[in-house]
């Protein structure tokens, strides 16, 4: 069974199409990035895939729970993370881990905060109230929120952006780490190219909400002869492979 | 504990866990209801003693006077609190862009107001039994000396104001941060038609109408016979309860419409933008 299937996933917006058909799927324990520029449809998909948007059509399951009818009990096994969305900033950080293990309905809950505390290097952040920490500290915070109900899918929307480069390759590496530990299934949407290639099993390149291509980094280097993600990105953003091929002939 | 109950919960401890990190939230629970006792109190006090020296003035008439307008503004508290309790408990998920995280939890929309109406209850209490306490102290005036009916009196009030609190969060989920006004001032907009401080008799006949549907002034007519006949108009708390029932349908299917649209309309990621 594969963690996540998408079938004909489609959004729009009144005359805008912000998602055009998408179909994939995302095997258990594999990480799948999702690339694309602004507005190509990442944050979009991940609403959906996490119940908070309506799709215009198509359908998704996750863990093979449908969720246009049983979103919750997919939920519950899964977790999200962004900088985009906050903490309650007035709250310590184990106060807001506590509404989230409630929340998640979290066994033995104060030890899963003080194991993850140690896992995550952050024991001495957990009186601070979670407004006063710095970007880097909040990303470890989110992970912990995001890791709380130990999910078996991971949400991650952009999870190292704003990070200097040093925390964001701690986070990457322990990413890395935790899922070969708990063999989570992840999807990952970032502009960090380095970022997906290293941790994406499978890419799937959006644009203007419908997928332009997939493949793993190592297959989709080689299809577009390119020495790194970032120079596909372009290609295909700029619809330089097109070009090259006229040019060519 | 059942999962819902401590999801509910997890909602609950999330609000307590800010009031008890923030005295000027917990100073602002009772510091209107208060102010507002305070004020009315003298203004009672002022003209029960014009009423008792005026010719032909009592009293005991005086008294009635001064203790249906004290137990009209703490009664109307009640429904004011608790529908601004439901309104900002939830604003406050908004203002620390948290509400992302709440919806993608396993959190389902009834534990939400579930929650909201706990932190209401609480913050109702908060408010409203210091300045009871002030109104006892200070003009010797006991609201529970009505009775047990005291306690049908506030479940109604609370009935109404929570309704009208899911009317104003689905307005909130329409119209986004716009409609926040409408947490604090759209109570006050009903309060001509819930007959606090005056009979609805005094209401001119369209007004009459518009009161009838109000369940607040069935309750206020209700107390008013408490306090001077020393009655329970049981036919006015039966109205005012249909009447409640009536409200918190309407509210509830207009939050679930509203809910739904806004999971549609991609609207609760950028609510409180």
């Amino acid at each position: 069974m594969n963690a996540i299937d998408v079938a004909g996933l489609t959004k729009r917006y009144g005359s805008i199409l912000a998602v055009d058909g998408l179909d994939f799927s995302v095997p258990m324990g594999a990480t799948l990035g999702l690339l694309g520029g602004n507005g190509a449809g990442k944050t979009t998909t991940i609403a959906m895939l996490l119940g908070l948007l309506i799709p215009t059509a198509g359908s998704i399951r996750v863990l093979g729970h449908d969720m246009a009818s049983d979103r919750f009990a997919a939920l519950q096994r899964m977790n999200f993370s962004s900088p985009y969305v906050s903490l309650p900033a007035r709250l310590t950080v184990a106060e807001n881990l506590r509404i989230y293990g409630h929340l998640y309905d979290v066994p033995r809950l104060e030890h899963r905060i003080g194991a993850l505390a140690a896992e995550l290097d952050m024991t001495e952040l957990l009186g601070r109230p979670a407004g006063q920490l710095s970007a880097g500290q909040k990303t470890r915070v989110a992970l912990a929120k995001a890791l709380i109900n130990r999910p078996e899918v991971l949400l991650l929307d952009e999870p190292t952006a704003s990070l200097d480069p040093d925390t964001g390759d701690w986070v990457r590496t322990w990413l890395e780490r935790y899922r070969a530990e708990s063999g989570c299934t992840i999807l990952l949407a970032s502009h960090n190219m380095a970022e997906v290639e290293r941790l994406c099993d499978d890419v799937l390149m959006l644009k203007q909400g419908r997928i332009v291509d997939r493949g793993s980094p190592t297959a989709l280097l080689g299809r577009y002869g390119r020495d790194d993600l970032e120079e596909v990105f372009l290609d295909i953003a700029r619809d330089r492979r097109a070009a090259r091929a006229e040019a060519a002939t | 504990m059942k999962p819902a109950f401590r999801r509910v919960w997890g909602l609950l401890y999330r609000h307590l866990a800010l009031y008890r990190r923030s005295w000027p939230r917990l100073l602002e629970l009772a510091y209107w209801p208060v102010l507002q006792m305070c004020i009315w109190g003298f203004t009672a006090r002022f003209l029960a003693q014009r009423i008792a020296a005026a010719p032909g003035g009592s009293l005991h008439a005086a008294a009635l006077a001064g203790s249906a307008l004290l137990g009209g503004v703490l009664l109307w508290e009640v429904a004011l609190r608790s529908q601004m309790g439901v309104a900002i408990a939830f604003m406050e998920e908004i203002w620390s862009r948290n509400l992302g995280h709440v919806f993608v939890s396993p959190l389902r929309p009834w534990e939400l107001v579930g929650a909201l109406l706990g932190v209401s209850l609480a913050r109702m209490l908060a408010g409203v039994l210091p300045a009871i306490g002030v109104a006892y102290l200070l003009y010797a005036f006991n609201l529970f000396a009505l009775g047990p009916v005291v306690v049908l009196f506030f479940a109604n009030l609370m009935m109404m104001g929570w309704a009208v609190a899911l009317g104003v969060i689905s307005l909130i989920l329409r119209h986004g941060a716009g409609a926040e006004a409408l947490a604090w001032s759209v109570l006050f907009g009903l309060t001509p038609f819930a007959a606090v401080f005056y009979p609805v008799a005094v209401l001119p006949a369209p007004m009459r109408a518009l009161a009838f549907i109000v369940p607040a002034s069935h309750v206020f007519e209700g107390m008013r016979a408490a306090l001077i006949s020393g009655v329970t108009r049981w036919d006015q708390l039966g109205l005012a309860f249909g009447l409640n029932l009536v409200w918190i349908a309407a509210a509830t299917a207009l939050f679930a419409y509203q809910f739904r649209e806004a999971r549609r309309r991609g609207a609760l990621l950028g609510i409180g933008e």
